[in-house]
């Protein structure tokens, strides 16, 4: 599947140079790395960022594994946007960043007042919701 | 093997292994430094896609401003070493580590047919693939996009207020 | 004659209501236990009602057209509207009349016979709530209206039987007058439904006339008017006492007598009568007037025979009233309706005389009611007995009183119709003459049976009572001759023939001759009487088999008991409460409860309050949908 999909890669890549219309060629680069090398990066990364708040217990680096996931996405916005040649995609990585700034400045005053309570940032000595 | 592959290949393995670290580390601040390390490949990634804006963003506001954040409050806090996993992540740990593959596996699978979707698939072999500019995005966020832009300050708002009031009432309390 | 008129007629009473019941909940002394205040405010207010109802009635007989307007719309829905209308004519003017001038004469009795009773503001509310019921019941120009008033005047006599709610008796006599009543007025409810099915409204205008009309008898056939009809009636059954629902009114008079005289003899009792006779129409197409005929004259039968061997005056009194409401339906039944509601008239103003005699005599022997503690009230009690004298004249038929005129007038309409049904009026007006005399000669001839204490107080009521009891006298002693002089010809008929449908069996045979045999048959009664009880008091214990049966009324009572209302106690008790309540719905609810607990105790151990277990789950969750998502849709 792999191997495939790359084989039609390099066609289209084919295609662009006999045109000779290529972006990559104006701006003398000659080549470019295709999108998917770009999302299966951004899957490996928010993968890590998954298992990370799975296995830590530390609340500040489940955090920091957060902000790997929205980084993640960051990546594939952009990739995404820069393969449809429109601007929104980075749009929405404004976005992003505006959000995961509040959430970062809120997720951090929690777990202060919560660490001032029980002296503690362990999440699995955090459960007062225990059925 | 071009520039843009060397790069493209120098910057996310910079970014994976950072991003390895910072679940590895038993310190939070070299969990942290680890963190600051993916988000400066990942600027340099966004570089190369062309996004020169983002990546100034992302070097100013996330590995400057929010990863200060961290490191004040982890040094705040003062927390020293601690063991990487606590109890329920030694039971939850295979578990974990099986759901994160196929996690992987089924995103790597959709980054791969993501090119058979016929509009990302049609604007790129139209070849109208072209850098997009820092003026592109201020347009698209002042016209079509300037309800969202304003909600996002009142995001931000929302949360200047929500810290003071956290942080307030503790200290009133401990009066 | 205008809508205004209507409108005060109809709200004197409801605003007397008000009043009053505004002044039981006040605080003040002063008008709280103001007797006198509440009892002339609730007498004013029906005296403000019959003004209006004179005044509609001689606008009426002075040749204006019968009043029908509707006020308002009440419920309106897609395909039909209820109004709030009335309809004033030559019935419903003769009603009024009856309603509001016995009830005005009853209110100033009730002044003095109330007196000293601590529930004296209530007893005038209730009264006056009565009135105002009773009046949208015959001012209502659809069965809706009529309906309305049916279940008001159903409510006040609920109240007013268990008016003295200490007693046990009383106010098991008011829920058995209640109960009772639900059967019939079911029966009214499903006859009203099927009328509206039928025609789609309820006004009485519009469904006369589309009876009437050849169209409907094509679309629906008589069938649909029987059944109807015979919901009806069944209403009636209920509300005027009638075999075999007749049983509340004996235990009706637990209430004050004022409130028997009022409303368990002059008029709610006849709001069945009444209702059949609005209905003419209907039942004439219907042919079901020989249902009603029959029930009427065996009840009158029934109730004469019972009333003969009882010795509590009131409950002779109550059943001589089913007995003549027999009479009434006997008269609407073989389509005399004229006869019927002229019976109604005459029977509303001696009933109510000889209950109010009836009261004063209680009265003065402190509430004692058995006659065979009494005797020799005459010389005391001189008022009370001539007008007592009269009232039983009247009823007994004696030539040329109101009840003579009245009776014979059903009799002869019966005669056309069937002549055994005839044959068991004219023994009924015997039994009638015969326990009516035998209640006066017991009660104020003979020698004093009175207990000495008792004795010492006897008197005569005050004025404010015997007043009233003697303007009765008047009108049940005449009204017969001014309205019945002539019999199928005479004023009465003559008033209300645009009301009254043509009745079918024309009434044959020498009018003369009726007479004379009612009347003699009525004396023969009377002559009875004073041959049997003139010196004897009714023995102690029944003589014989056929006298305890009268005594115990056929045992009606035990049999209900036994038939109906044991079965549904212990239904009620054994099966619905104790398996299906207990068991059954108890069991499922607390069954369902127990199944939540189980689950709730089993799922809760999935709540550890450690947010990465909640991650795992969530995870597990995006995988898995991400999966089927991929590969399987």
């Amino acid at each position: 599947m792999l191997q495939a999909t790359i084989t039609l890669q390099l066609y289209k890549g084919g295609i662009f140079i006999d045109r000779a219309i290529m972006p990559t060629t104006v701006k003398g680069k000659g080549f470019y790395m295709s999108l998917e090398y770009y999302l299966i990066l951004s899957a490996l990364l928010f993968t890590t960022g998954v298992i990370g708040v799975l296995i830590r217990r530390n609340a500040i680096i489940i955090f920091m594994c957060i902000e790997l996931m929205l980084n993640a996405a960051n990546l594939a916005f952009v990739a995404i946007s820069r393969s449809l040649g429109e601007a929104t995609g980075q749009v929405f990585v404004f976005f992003v960043m505006t959000v995961a700034a509040a959430e970062v400045a809120i997720g951090l005053a929690i777990i202060v007042s919560v660490f001032k309570h029980r002296q503690t940032v362990n999440v699995d000595e955090v459960n007062s919701l225990k059925g | 093997m071009n520039a843009e592959q060397i790069l493209f290949i120098l910057f996310g393995a910079v970014s994976l292994i950072g991003a390895i670290a910072v679940i590895s580390f038993r310190h939070p601040i070299y969990s942290a430094l680890s963190l600051i390390v993916t988000f400066f490949a990942q600027a340099g990634l966004f570089v190369l896609l062309g996004a020169h804006f983002v990546a100034a963003v992302q070097v100013i506001v996330y590995a400057g401003a929010i990863m200060v954040l961290f490191l004040f409050v982890i040094m705040l806090l003062n927390l020293g070493t601690l063991s990487v996993q606590g109890a329920i992540g030694r039971k939850l740990k295979g578990l974990a580590i099986i759901l994160g593959i196929l996690f992987a596996a089924e995103g790597i699978y959709i980054a791969m047919n993501a090119l058979n979707d016929t509009a990302v698939a049609s604007a790129e072999s139209t070849g109208a693939t072209i850098t997009t500019t820092t003026y592109d995005i201020g347009e698209l966020l002042f016209s079509k996009y300037l309800l969202p832009f304003e909600v996002t300050s009142l995001i931000l708002l929302a949360a200047l207020i929500g810290v003071i009031v956290l942080v307030k009432r503790e200290g009133q309390e401990e009066n | 004659m205008t809508i205004e008129l209507i409108v005060v007629l109809l709200v004197a009473p409801l605003v007397g209501f008000l009043v009053n019941g505004l002044l039981g909940l006040s605080k003040n002394k002063g008008l709280k236990g103001n007797e006198q205040l509440s009892g002339w405010i609730g007498s004013l207010a029906v005296l403000v009602s019959l003004v209006c109802s004179i005044i509609a009635f001689a606008s009426l007989h002075g040749g204006a057209a019968p009043f029908d307007e509707t006020l308002y719309e009440w419920i309106t829905g897609e395909s039909f509207a209820f109004n709030i209308g009335f309809r004033v004519d030559a019935l419903t003017s003769v009603m009024l009349l009856v309603i509001t001038g016995v009830g005005f004469l009853i209110h100033v009795y009730s002044i003095g016979y109330m007196h000293g009773d601590e529930g004296y503001t209530r007893y005038f509310a209730y009264l006056n709530l009565f009135i105002f019921a009773m009046l949208i019941l015959v001012l209502g120009n659809n069965y809706l209206m009529m309906f309305v008033g049916w279940e008001g005047v159903g409510l006040c006599s609920y109240l007013l039987i268990g008016f003295w709610y200490e007693k046990q008796t009383a106010t098991d006599a008011g829920k058995k007058a209640f109960i009772v009543n639900r059967i019939g007025d079911f029966g009214f409810l499903l006859g009203m439904f099927t009328l509206f099915a039928a025609f789609g409204t309820l006004d009485f205008t519009s469904i006369f006339d589309a009876a009437e009309a050849d169209n409907f008898q094509k679309v629906f056939g008589a069938s649909t008017l029987v059944i109807a009809t015979l919901l009806l009636f069944v209403g009636a059954i209920g509300k005027s006492a009638q075999i075999p629902l007749y049983v509340w009114l004996p235990d009706a008079m637990e209430g004050p007598t004022p409130v028997s005289a009022l409303i368990h003899a002059a008029t709610m009792v006849t709001a069945g009568v009444y209702m059949i006779a609005r209905s003419a129409v209907l039942y004439n197409i219907a042919h079901t007037g020989e249902v009603v005929a029959w029930i009427g004259v065996l009840t009158a039968f029934f109730a004469a025979t019972i009333a003969l061997t009882q010795n509590d005056i009131k409950r002779i009194l109550a059943y001589s009233t089913v007995s003549q409401l027999g009479y009434m339906f006997l008269g609407v039944g073989v389509g005399a309706y004229a006869s019927g509601v002229f019976h109604l008239v005459t029977h509303a103003f001696f009933k109510g005389l000889m209950f109010l005699t009836a009261g004063s005599v209680m009265h003065a022997m402190a509430n004692e009611l058995d006659m065979r503690r009494m005797g020799g009230l005459k010389a005391k009690m001189p008022i009370t007995h001539w007008t007592f004298l009269v009232g039983a004249l009247a009823i007994a038929g004696f030539p040329f009183l109101s009840g003579f005129w009245s009776k014979d007038e059903i009799l002869h309409s019966a005669w056309g119709s069937s002549p055994i049904i005839y044959a068991i009026g004219l023994v009924t007006a015997f039994l009638t003459a015969f326990y009516m005399f035998r209640l006066i000669f017991v009660t104020f001839y003979g020698e004093s049976r009175v207990e000495p204490e008792v004795d010492s107080h006897l008197h005569e009521s005050p004025p404010v009572m015997w007043v009233p009891l003697a303007i009765l006298a008047i009108p049940s002693a005449l009204i017969g001759l001014l309205l019945g002089w002539g019999g199928h010809e005479s004023w009465f008929h003559h008033f209300t023939k645009s009301v009254f449908p043509e009745a079918h069996h024309e009434a044959s045979g020498n009018v003369i001759l009726f007479m004379v045999i009612s009347s003699v048959v009525g004396l023969a009664g009377i002559a009875f009487a004073w041959s049997r009880y003139r010196e004897r008091t009714p023995s102690e214990e029944p003589t014989n088999a056929l006298h305890k049966l009268l005594v115990n009324k056929y045992y009606v009572d035990e049999v209900y008991n036994a038939l109906i209302v044991q079965p549904i106690k212990n239904g009620s008790h054994y099966l619905l409460w104790r398996i299906v309540d207990n068991g059954i719905i108890d069991g499922i609810v607390n069954g369902i409860g127990s199944i939540i607990r189980f689950i709730g105790g089993t799922l809760r151990r999935l709540q550890t309050g450690l947010v990465q277990v909640y991650i795992v789950s969530m995870v597990l969750g995006i995988v898995l949908f991400l999966a089927y998502y991929l590969f399987f849709l």
